[in-house]
């Protein structure tokens, strides 16, 4: 191989590949958020709804989940302005991640609301629990406790996996930078083993922050490596 | 609106119907052929990730590295850095195995727990048989072990591989004729973005709705002890 | 003429000690019963044996030969002529009866396959199991899998077999059907060490018997001396309780 790696340059832009963590960070943290309440209200209506509502939200989740996050996107992104709809990359990027997102933690919490026994229900209601109370002591911890290990788990995927699909649509997210920069001065390899090291880097903040997180709220041990 | 509608007829012709065919054809190539490879791959990482003893401490190390390096990074990433990297070795490197070892080297991070996952659900009273009757630890792991953790190994296995059917699409960043690439060809030829992605997401779905179904099915069977035996039959007539 | 001598062996299962300094000797032909309450250390004796539980202290001799736990090819050695039958049998549960049973002899032992074949046949018609070739461990009761694995360990041709609690994980229906195993193992002159709650049974075959408590042996000898005489006071307190039931 005579290839021979130059750092120095890669240094010098170090500054625009931060500026494109913080956003894939602010774009994974966003999506996330958004497709968690989708999630949570999709959830709720398998598990507790009308079937002519539960119906819709199957479908979307098949269709979601059985293709790709990038064809989702170039779908908004290419196809929407034939409609007269124009929005920018970010945008574009944001709704399909938070759709994408939805699906994925609809089946998630779903999961989470079929763990909840009715024997406990019924222990709580022995003890002599309001509805409220029900809900509040006893069904939203155990729900919580229950799917808060899958959701750290897709948290990381979105914010690795999800995110980077903005490169390929123009949003300068770190791997739009580092394509945008390389590009420059075809330093690829330099670049891109930098990038990869960054996503390691800027994961294992957001997995060890998690499982501090679910230790101190609901008692759970998520994994962190 | 209308410009779709007009376009329909012109879009399906044969010759586009056996292009997405054979993109389509490649999606399912490229991720057989990358997840099978990176699983046997997987096997020997996480055997390596046994290994006991100090002097094997690095070893161990590198193995646990990898995996967690590895699921951490986006595939585009790992597509663009498998690119250059291999294309700084041998400039005339077929994008198709590029795509297959960017696709493996992602396959094995993700198998490897499973395995590892596998292996550790069979009773170490099983290892321990083994190893008092003299077998090795890699006649034990192979010949005892993985027999039995096929059950909890599979389905998952099979699970993670449909799943990545639908993100070998970053692959067409490299120019691999697969469904996602010719999409987007076909969208720079003029026609409706609706009506092509629409079409191309069609096609992953057909790929992949079948594949998951499946999969749970299989899941579903093996779980049962029945089941188990029942695929037993099946591997030894 | 001395077959196998245990020497002081110590073990621990992180800080907590489970062998204490263990030493036996164990005669050709003879049949010795390490017997006590639970945790007393007497399947970690076996276990050490074949070198599954590392020994912190003392040795282990085989005809005069001492072994060497941390080498492997010594470890090999000792594994070639003792076998041991497990309490929770720990059959292959991917192999039928027969493949249970010839699997070492071939693979490991590379003998000819009509021979061990022929050999397996033999020894399941011996623990009466005959015609069971095909089957698999899931579709035995636990005696017949019991049985199923003396039958293995026997097929590896062992100079002295080890029995550690083969009889506790069966419902009581099938204890005798093992028993009777044994028994006509015992007929045959087959060197045994085996560990067991079955009194009557030791008493019956056994030519030495050791009682255990605590990872320390308290005394032995023969089974008219311990059982009947028993000089220590946490023998005799042992063998009050469990004759009582």
């Amino acid at each position: 191989m005579n290839y021979t790696f130059q750092y120095g340059v890669v240094w010098k832009n170090l500054g625009e590949l931060f500026d494109g963590a913080i956003l894939t960070f602010q774009l994974g943290a966003v999506s996330f958020a958004g497709g968690a309440l989708i999630g949570l209200f999709c959830a709720a209506l398998i598990a507790y709804g009308p079937f002519i509502l539960r119906l819709p939200v199957h479908v979307y989740v098949v269709a979601v989940t059985n293709t790709p996050a990038l064809i989702q996107i170039y779908f908004l992104y290419y196809g929407l302005p034939e409609f007269g709809i124009r929005w920018s990359s970010e945008a574009c990027l944001l709704i399909g991640l938070i759709l994408n997102a939805g699906a994925y933690l609809t089946l998630i919490m779903r999961a989470g609301f079929l763990s909840v026994r009715r024997t406990e229900l019924e222990a709580g209601q022995v003890l002599g629990l309001s509805i409220v109370q029900q809900v509040r002591y006893i069904v939203v911890p155990h729900i919580a406790k229950s799917i808060y290990p899958a959701m750290a788990n897709f948290f990381i995927v979105i914010l690795v996996m999800g995110t980077s699909i903005g490169s390929l649509i123009g949003v300068d997210e770190l791997t739009g930078q580092a394509i945008n920069l390389s590009s420059v001065n075809y330093r690829w390899l330099e670049y891109f083993t930098v990038v990869a090291l960054m996503y390691v880097v800027l994961t294992f903040i957001a997995s060890v922050g998690l499982a501090l997180l679910g230790r101190w709220a609901f008692r759970v041990k998520a994994r962190i490596f | 609106m209308d410009r779709l509608i007009e376009q329909i007829p012109r879009f399906f012709t044969a010759s586009n119907v056996m292009m997405l065919a054979e993109a389509a054809y490649m999606t399912l190539a490229i991720t057989v052929v990358g997840c099978l490879i990176g699983f046997g791959l997987a096997l020997v990482l996480v055997y390596l990730r046994q290994t006991p003893g100090l002097w094997a401490l690095p070893l161990r190390l590198v193995c646990v590295t990898y995996v967690e390096f590895f699921r951490r990074i986006p595939f585009l990433v790992i597509v663009y850095l498998v690119l250059f990297f291999i294309q700084a070795l041998t400039p005339n490197a077929s994008l198709f195995s590029i795509a297959v070892i960017a696709i493996c080297l992602y396959a094995i991070a993700y198998t490897a727990d499973i395995i590892r996952g596998g292996l550790e659900s069979v009773p170490q009273t099983q290892v321990e048989a083994a190893r008092a009757m003299n077998l090795s630890r890699f006649q034990t792991t192979f010949m005892i072990v993985l027999p039995q953790a096929w059950p909890v190994i599979v389905p998952p296995s099979i699970a993670f591989a449909v799943s990545f059917i639908k993100d070998t699409a970053l692959v067409s960043q490299i120019g691999v004729f697969e469904l996602t690439f010719r999409g987007k060809e076909l969208n720079n030829q003029g026609y409706s973005g609706v009506l092509v992605f629409g079409t191309i997401a069609l096609c992953y779905f057909i790929l992949s709705f079948p594949l998951t179904l499946l999969g749970q099915h299989l899941e579903k069977r093996l779980a049962t002890p029945r089941g188990q035996r029942h695929s037993r039959k099946l591997r030894r007539p | 003429m001395l077959h196998l001598g245990v020497n002081d062996i110590r073990a621990s299962y992180g800080a907590l000690e489970v062998l204490r300094g263990i030493s036996m000797s164990v005669k050709k032909g003879e049949i010795s019963a390490l017997v006590g309450p639970s945790g007393s250390g007497k399947s970690t004796v076996l276990r050490a044996l074949v070198g599954l539980t590392p020994i912190t202290g003392g040795n282990i001799e085989i005809a005069g030969q001492t072994i060497d736990y941390r080498s492997a090819r010594s470890v090999r050695a000792a594994r070639d002529t003792m076998a041991i039958v497990f309490q929770q049998y720990n059959l292959f549960q991917n192999m039928t009866v027969m493949g249970n049973v010839t699997f070492a002899p071939i693979k490991i032992k590379r003998r000819p396959v009509a021979e061990v074949e022929a050999q397996a046949k033999k020894l399941l018609d011996l623990v009466g199991l005959g015609d069971k070739h095909g089957a698999y461990p899931d579709q035995l009761s636990g005696g017949q899998q019991q049985r199923v694995a003396i039958a293995r360990a026997l097929a590896l041709e062992p100079k002295i077999l080890l029995l550690d609690e083969v009889t506790s994980a069966l419902d009581p229906e099938l204890v005798t059907e093992v028993l009777d195993t044994i028994r006509r193992l015992a007929g045959e002159g087959m060197t045994m060490i085996l560990v067991s709650h079955e009194m009557a049974f030791v008493r019956e075959v056994a030519n030495q018997v050791v009682f255990m408590d605590r990872g320390e042996i308290i005394e032995s000898g023969t089974p008219r001396e311990i059982f009947d005489n028993p000089k220590t006071d946490r023998a005799q307190d042992f063998f009050s309780k469990i004759l009582r039931h």
